[in-house]
């Protein structure tokens, strides 16, 4: 019954990844970018830890945790650059 | 595996990938940028709690002690998931929202997206 719902949830968050890249490469302002690409670092967390739990290791805990950090500054940084014209002033 | 927690965990895992399909539908379905803003700041931050709750279950009755990287990960995009949305808005304001077209603040000062911030006393 779990490879079936895994199966289910996989395929969820995998159209949910392919939304986003629609919305990433139309989006008409930059805030509809940067939306797309932090919605698309949480999906992809979110597929991590269902491969986590299909292959049954807890490896992929440190890359998801890692996943999550980088995704966290990099969206903060693109919205700096926007706002301030500058990251780190 | 007992017949339990098989179901509880499909269960946490569907509606998951129900709530992060929902909010990556929303994505593209709604009409303003600010409008988008709302589905999936709220309903995917829910769908990677619902899968992360799911992982603790079925670690729990797999090797028969609680693992908290999960909770880790959970408490971290719960906090990260607010400011980003709040980064976002302001980024959307500067661009699009003229200054004159916001209300007047109620603080002191003029709002941090158009102003400068204030002198702090240590500099002066």
């Amino acid at each position: 019954m779990i490879e079936y719902a895994l199966l289910f949830a996989a395929t969820c968050y995998g159209v949910a990844l392919l939304f986003d890249l629609w919305r990433m490469a139309v989006g008409p302002d930059a805030a509809d970018r940067i939306l797309a690409l932090d919605t698309m670092v949480i999906n992809t967390i979110a597929l991590l830890v269902l491969y986590g739990i299909w292959r049954g290791t807890a490896v992929y805990f440190e890359a998801a945790m890692l996943f999550a950090m980088v995704g966290f500054v990099s969206t903060v940084a693109y919205c700096r650059y926007i706002l301030r014209g500058d990251i780190i002033e | 595996m007992p017949l339990v927690a098989e179901i509880l965990i499909a269960l946490f895992l569907v509606v998951s990938g129900v709530f992060g399909f929902v909010g990556s539908y929303g994505l593209i379905k709604l009409k303003d940028s600010i409008q988008r803003l709302h589905a999936p700041t709220k309903a995917t931050t829910l769908g990677v709690g619902g899968v992360l709750i799911a992982s603790m279950i079925y670690f729990y009755v797999d090797t028969g002690h609680v693992s908290f990287h999960e909770l880790m990960i959970t408490l971290f995009l719960f906090l990260t998931a607010p400011i980003t949305a709040n980064f976002i808005a302001k980024a959307y304001m500067a661009k699009n929202t003229r200054e004159d077209e916001v209300p007047p603040s109620t603080g002191d000062y003029g709002w941090s997206v158009y102003d400068d911030p204030p002198e702090s006393p240590q500099q002066s």
